[in-house]
């Protein structure tokens, strides 16, 4: 929760900082967590061409993770795999 | 002191916003408001004034556009009523959370249906709780002289708030009265220089306006608005105080007339202040102690104040031109809250009156004075309505 009192903030709400949604965690909206299977990914990198929050971490052309701080959980990186590498697991489930 | 002239509601506010010479008025014309923007358009046609005028396709679209206009840094006005201004309705809230100082000229008429040009102030009671200031004038030279002060209230950076300044459609819009226009420059000095805040036209210092606020934020930036509701007290009456010295015409958020030992009080806006006052003379003619109150600022409503003109008195009229069915109308509203305030409070009734610009005659006001005086009427008040 913010902790910003009313006259502190800037007037009307608005934003004086160029950029600054960098800083805004829309991955705490999350529900499912994206998970992959690196045994069965082919690094074909299709999840990252389609995720719409800039998500999928690649190093040297391959495949290695998610940046859970912006992912949304929207899960469609998993049902773009065409290897169904990644799978949807429920958040705050262990 | 230029000579007096004799113009209508109207085109005070037009002479007004000529002197003050907007950077953009946008605006979508309306009944009994059209003479404004008619009479406006000249100036700009003429080359009298500078001002960039926007015909915006609706009234939705007008308020827009000075909405963002005002976040670009313009000194910006526009005028509409009744249908219009319902139509705007989604864009006061926005406009008045976003704290564009617009300054609007409300020419207060009925919402339909049945559909009806006359006038009552149930447009403007529709952005009561909008977060937009309001003042009410009685005459056109109040028309004038509250458009003036408004500029100075809604731009003053201890407010920063949008300014509703409604006159009685009709009544005040197209009557032609004796009236006293400032010179330019008084004028010029008394409203000074727009100040923007973070202008959007300012690529330096990148702004963005209106951005979403999630639970975690929404409170405190409507708290904003309500922060300047408060500060707009002061700053009002220090409006008022700068106009009476170029001026040399008093006003007050709310004005007493005969009131300091007066039993009984009315309470009224707009036009019905100066019957009001008439009726009050007659009635002290006869030796009754009667009194009356005209709230010129309705929003922020000036409680306090309210309460000081009426502690001690027996019963309040409150006449209210706007009905809100159901329950209580919403000056009556406002007096209640006001008088309990006060220890042993007067009785207060509601006469709803003069809806769809039925006429309001004197002698109908000294009825509900002998009303209130003999301690009767209902709570609230239907004042002539064929039952």
């Amino acid at each position: 929760m913010a902790n910003e009192i009313s006259s502190a903030l800037p007037a009307g709400g608005m934003i004086v900082e160029a950029g600054n949604s960098k800083k805004y965690k829309t991955g705490e909206w999350r529900a499912q967590r994206p998970e992959v299977d690196k045994e069965k990914c082919t690094n074909c990198l299709t999840c990252w061409i389609y995720c719409p929050d800039n998500s999928v971490k690649v190093e040297n052309e391959k495949m290695v993770g998610f940046k859970y701080s912006h992912c949304k959980g929207c899960g469609i990186c998993a049902n773009q795999c065409p290897a169904k590498a990644i799978t949807m697991k429920e958040e705050g489930v262990e | 002191m230029s000579e007096p002239m004799a113009v209508n509601g109207d085109m005070a506010i037009a002479l007004a916003w000529k002197q003050i010479d907007p950077d953009v008025v946008a605006a979508y014309p309306i009944t009994p408001q059209t003479i404004i923007v008619e009479a406006f358009s000249d100036f700009v046609a003429n080359g009298e004034v500078n001002t960039e005028y926007v015909c915006a396709e609706s009234e939705h679209s007008a308020l827009t556009i000075c909405v963002g206009a005002s976040a670009a840094g313009a000194r910006v006005a526009t005028a509409t009523a009744s249908a219009g201004l319902a139509f705007m309705w989604e864009m006061l809230y926005i406009s008045a959370s976003m704290k564009v100082p617009i300054v609007m000229a409300v020419a207060n008429r009925t919402l339909s249906g049945p559909i009806n040009i006359h006038c009552d102030h149930s447009d403007a009671m529709g952005g009561r709780d909008s977060g937009w200031l309001q003042l009410f004038g009685e005459n056109v030279q109040e028309a004038y002289d509250n458009t003036l002060i408004g500029f100075r209230i809604a731009e003053d950076m201890r407010v920063r708030l949008p300014i509703m300044t409604c006159i009685d459609g009709f009544i005040i819009t197209h009557a032609l009265e004796r009236f006293e226009i400032l010179d330019d420059d008084v004028v010029k000095k008394y409203v000074g220089p727009f100040q923007a805040v973070r202008p959007l036209l300012d690529v330096k210092n990148p702004t963005t306006y209106g951005p979403l606020a999630m639970p975690d934020y929404y409170y405190e930036l409507k708290y904003q608005v309500q922060a300047s509701m408060d500060a707009s007290i002061d700053v009002a009456r220090e409006a008022m105080a700068d106009f009476e010295k170029i001026s040399g015409r008093k006003y007050d958020l709310v004005e007493g007339y005969r009131t300091e030992d007066a039993e009984y009080v009315m309470v009224a806006m707009g036009s019905t202040a100066g019957t009001m006052r008439f009726v009050v003379d007659q009635l002290r003619a006869q030796g009754k102690k009667v009194g009356a109150v005209k709230v010129r600022m309705f929003r922020p409503f000036p409680a306090a104040d309210m309460a000081k003109f009426l502690e001690g008195k027996k019963a309040v009229a409150v006449m209210d031109r706007a009905m809100s069915p159901g329950t209580g109308s919403p000056l009556y509203m406002d007096v209640l809250e006001s008088v309990s305030r006060i220890k042993n409070p007067p009785r207060v009734n509601d006469y709803v009156y003069g809806l769809g610009g039925r006429d309001l005659i004197p002698g109908q006001l000294t009825t509900i004075f002998e009303e209130i005086m003999s301690g009767k009427g209902e709570r609230v008040n239907f004042m002539g309505v064929r039952k």
